[in-house]
């Protein structure tokens, strides 16, 4: 089990630089497999542009109380990036003018933030319609200062989304580490305690499933049911969806592929599995992602490969929508993972 | 020619043999399509059934197919094992039913 991040191993990966030679070398510079955005040419899709602003996810810091092994973030306790009140308060005038109906609070385990409370307080108050906590739910066992964090979740009306990679116990430690299985149960249990995931309930809980290991999710639709059944069979515990993600080729899932000589084989399926109906629907589409130190990114794993935004405007403190709508998406060869089977995203299949 | 008879390779190269007779090929990727639609048996049931069979002709590409389809559906490595156990045991007991042919020529031979 991991205990550190490739950043703190200094991995070669940690390198973002570095793993956007790997996506652009090997077989897709001599040709085995097309590139991106060739193969979305092929459909008249090329280039991929941003659309109005419907998403602002905002990630407040890479510290997590995990270490989960495909972890796109590179996240774990070891990780000292963390949003700054300033930062956060650039952020919240942008959330009071753009009309985004979607706040997306992510990290690591964004309620490690010391701010975060205040934050989420602040940004309820300007009334969006959706707003997204992505909790690893075992935050809320980890230590007393968060045993609360379902009530203070439900005064705000946040909708909860949580990572749970298996209704096993095996397949859930195995991927995220010992015990996180019997502390996410708890924690689900402790969020249907005060309301949320209950059929009908305002208080939306949704669980993220993704593959733990080299291999594409199977339809969302099944897995929820098998989810559901599973979890209220054996636990009694209710939740509401289930987004299905695929585990994008980069950082330590990068890593976890390359060492088990699963990448070739991995990006084969991703490619195989292309589907040209997904691409109009990617992520990058309608969101922007704002790092911990207000940089502008496509998305959270552009973020990740620090590739900001194709835009004059680079940082939150410059947000300008009419500047940065129509802009066009950076991509590289990890895109795939959003338009492979029924595409991917922070909200599951897309298409 | 390759050197060896199986390549992984190839598995992907599948839907290639309707190039050769498109007629037949499409027939059999709609019927092995619809075969393993949700139905009375679920898609799920029926992969692991699927992956029963492959052990039990063994094919490796059946084999690599339909492990990975199994762990896109969450199964768990238990449940296939069982699965596989399924195969022996009805491969085995093949062989072992015979047994009584083996002894009533036994019983009807020897004095
Ligand atoms: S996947 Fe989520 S819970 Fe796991 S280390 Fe990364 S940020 Fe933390
Ligand atoms: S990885 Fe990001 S930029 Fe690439 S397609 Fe997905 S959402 Fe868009």
């Amino acid at each position: 089990m991991l205990s550190k991040s490739l950043k703190r191993r200094e991995s070669e990966l940690a390198n973002t630089k570095r793993q956007l030679e790997i996506l652009s070398n090997g077989i897709f510079q001599d040709g085995e497999l097309p590139k991106f955005n060739d193969k979305i040419a092929e459909s008249q899709q090329f280039p991929l542009k941003a659309n109005l602003l419907e998403i602002l996810q905002i990630n407040v810091g890479y510290m997590c109380n995990q270490v989960c092994e495909h972890c796109h973030v590179d996240a774990g306790p070891d990780r000292k990036e963390i949003m700054t009140r300033e930062t956060m308060l650039q952020c919240l005038e942008v959330i009071k003018k753009t009309g985004a109906h979607t706040l997306d609070l992510t990290g690591g385990a964004p309620e490690m933030n010391p701010n975060f409370r205040w934050f989420v307080e602040e940004a309820a108050k300007a009334g969006i319609k959706d707003f997204i906590v992505r909790s690893n739910l075992t935050i809320i066992r980890a230590n007393k200062k968060y045993h609360d964090l379902p009530e203070f979740f439900k005064k705000h009306n946040i909708h909860v989304v949580s990572s749970m990679p298996h209704w096993t116990r095996g397949k859930t430690d195995k991927q995220r580490g010992d015990g996180v299985f019997d502390k996410s149960i708890q924690a689900l249990k402790d969020l249907n305690a005060v309301g949320y995931g209950i059929p009908d309930s305002p208080l939306k809980l949704d669980l993220v499933y993704n593959p733990s290991g080299a291999f594409l999710p199977g339809d969302q639709a099944s897995l929820e049911k098998e989810f559901k059944k599973a979890l209220l069979e054996d636990f009694n515990i209710q939740f509401h969806n289930l987004f299905a993600i695929t585990n994008l080729p980069i950082s330590r899932f990068l890593d976890y592929l390359i060492a088990s000589e699963n990448y070739e084989d991995y990006m084969y399926q991703l490619v195989d599995a292309f589907n040209p109906a997904a691409v109009a629907n990617v992520m990058c589409t309608n969101t922007l992602s704002v790092s911990w130190d207000g940089y502008l990114y496509d998305c959270d794993f552009n973020q990740m490969l620090n590739l900001k935004v194709n835009s004059k405007v680079k940082h939150i403190k410059d947000y300008n929508e009419a500047l940065l709508t129509g802009r066009t998406v950076v991509t590289s060869q990890h895109c795939y993972g959003c338009t492979a089977g029924a595409g991917s995203s922070c909200q599951g299949v897309v298409a | 020619m390759a050197k060896t008879y199986y390549d992984p390779a190839d598995l992907r190269k599948f839907g290639k043999i309707t190039e050769w007779n498109e007629e037949l090929g499409t027939k059999f990727f709609d019927y092995y399509n619809s075969v393993f639609e949700e139905g009375h048996l679920s898609a799920r049931e029926k992969s692991l059934i699927a992956l029963a069979v492959a052990h039990t002709i063994q094919c490796p590409y059946c084999i690599d197919a339909y492990t990975g389809d199994g762990l896109q559906r969450g199964i768990t490595k238990e449940e296939m094992m069982e699965s596989l156990h399924v195969a022996g045991a009805i491969r085995g007991g093949a062989s072992l039913v015979h047994g009584v042919q083996m002894m009533n020529k036994v019983n009807k031979l020897e004095m």
